[in-house]
């Protein structure tokens, strides 16, 4: 058994900011979640880009699946006046 | 040690560094803080009620896929407020039983009936025309996960006052009747808005330490300044009357004077005495255990599945 059959890939998310998002920025192998946050902050942080790191087990993301977007977002897709723009005011008082 | 760990935090709280929900921080920044998201959580929820009223009788399609599509945001918006909540270590289930019980309070304006078609306006334009300048201000507040949801609900909250305009609008240029039916909106939700930012500074009891922990970075009386700065001129624009006679520009202040509010009515209501206090709450009760089989419904299916695949 190759080492890569034992390991287990990891996400990984940064914080580049206290008070920003945590942003997916790439994945790893390794034995466990100690592990892979060590590896995370070796692998993507050597530059300070983080102040927080976050890793999470790829197979426990549960995803929507490319193929199925355009029926699975759909119900969205028609109702243009949950945008702002739709509603047309006068220039007097646009600014709201 | 505990005074080295708040001292950390005013500094961060001083360097305009976000808190974080892993951070140490002092038990009344985080009463607070559960205190005032909450509030804000029940208020999205409870304001879906007042408006929900006319869902079925929107005078055309239009307007009914335009309300129905807010009232979801708001719903939404609860959500994302909940779970803000959440992070600081209260459960959903708490919050909700303190809501039911009166322990936990929900903005005033929603204790107002929605009587008219115009109101359906009115409360867009006004009551979420006054929420947004409040979570304009709050999208620089001190804790991080507060601050990222008041920036989503912005971006999409910003369609509800436009609808509410547009509604008003039309009435204001329509026949005599609608244009009173407008007026007559304006006059009842105008002075319920501007209480919706709170007692004045001087009397407001969570006003100086929320500032100094940078929870609320605006007073209360500048952000009913700012409202009532905006507001006038759409009022004269919609070719209405405004509902308060003092309401004069001054070019010294450059702002807006206006005549005081009715406080006794401000205080009757928060302590229960509204319209429609005991109706919102019975309500929410009420659907709450509705869908109680749903709930059940959803925990069984999941069982089952589980079964299925051990």
């Amino acid at each position: 058994m190759s080492r890569s059959d034992t390991l287990e890939l990891y996400e990984v998310f940064l914080r580049s900011r206290r008070g920003l998002d945590h942003k997916h920025v790439g994945s790893l192998h390794a034995e466990d979640p100690e592990q892979a946050l060590e590896y995370a902050r070796d692998v993507y942080t050597r530059r300070g880009e983080g102040v927080s790191i976050w890793v999470v087990r790829s197979n426990d993301i549960c995803a929507s699946q490319e193929d199925d977007s355009e029926s699975f977002f759909d119900p969205s897709n028609d109702k243009p006046y949950r945008l702002a723009t739709y509603y047309e005011l006068p220039d007097e008082v646009n600014n709201m | 040690m505990s005074e080295d760990l708040e001292a950390k935090f005013l500094r961060k709280i001083d360097a305009e560094e976000k808190i974080e929900p892993k951070d140490w921080m002092p038990d009344g920044y985080r009463k607070n803080l559960i205190r005032q998201i909450s509030q804000h959580a029940h208020s999205e929820v409870i304001g879906m009620q007042p408006e929900g009223n006319w869902l079925t009788r929107a005078p055309s399609l239009r307007r009914k896929a335009v309300l129905l599509a807010k009232v979801q945001d708001e719903g939404g918006h609860g959500l994302y407020l909940y779970s803000a909540t959440e992070t600081l270590g209260i459960s959903r289930e708490e919050m909700i039983a303190a809501l039911q019980s009166g322990e936990a309070k929900y903005a005033s304006i929603f204790n107002y009936p929605a009587q008219t078609w115009a109101d359906v306006g009115a409360i867009g334009w006004l009551v979420d025309g006054a929420a947004i300048v409040n979570q304009v201000s709050l999208q620089r507040t001190s804790y991080g996960p507060y601050a990222r949801g008041m920036v989503r609900i912005c971006k999409e909250e910003s369609f509800h006052q436009r609808q509410g305009y547009e509604l008003m609008l039309v009435l204001s240029r329509g026949s005599d009747e609608q244009k009173a039916m407008a007026q007559d909106s304006l006059n009842r939700f105008y002075w319920p808005s501007l209480m919706m930012f709170g007692p004045h500074d001087s009397e407001s009891a969570h006003t100086a330490k929320s500032m100094q922990w940078k929870i609320k970075r605006q007073t209360n009386d500048e952000l009913r300044q700012k409202f009532i700065d905006q507001t006038a001129p759409q009022i004269e624009f919609l070719g209405l009357e405004h509902p308060d006679p003092e309401c004069k520009w001054n070019e010294e202040r450059g702002h807006y004077d206006s005549g005081e509010l009715d406080w006794d009515e401000f205080y009757s209501v928060i302590n229960g005495n509204g319209h429609c206090n005991r109706q919102r709450i019975e309500h929410h009760v009420r659907a709450h255990n509705e869908g109680a089989w749903v709930r059940e419904a959803m925990q069984a299916y999941e069982a089952r599945k589980k079964a299925k695949a051990a």
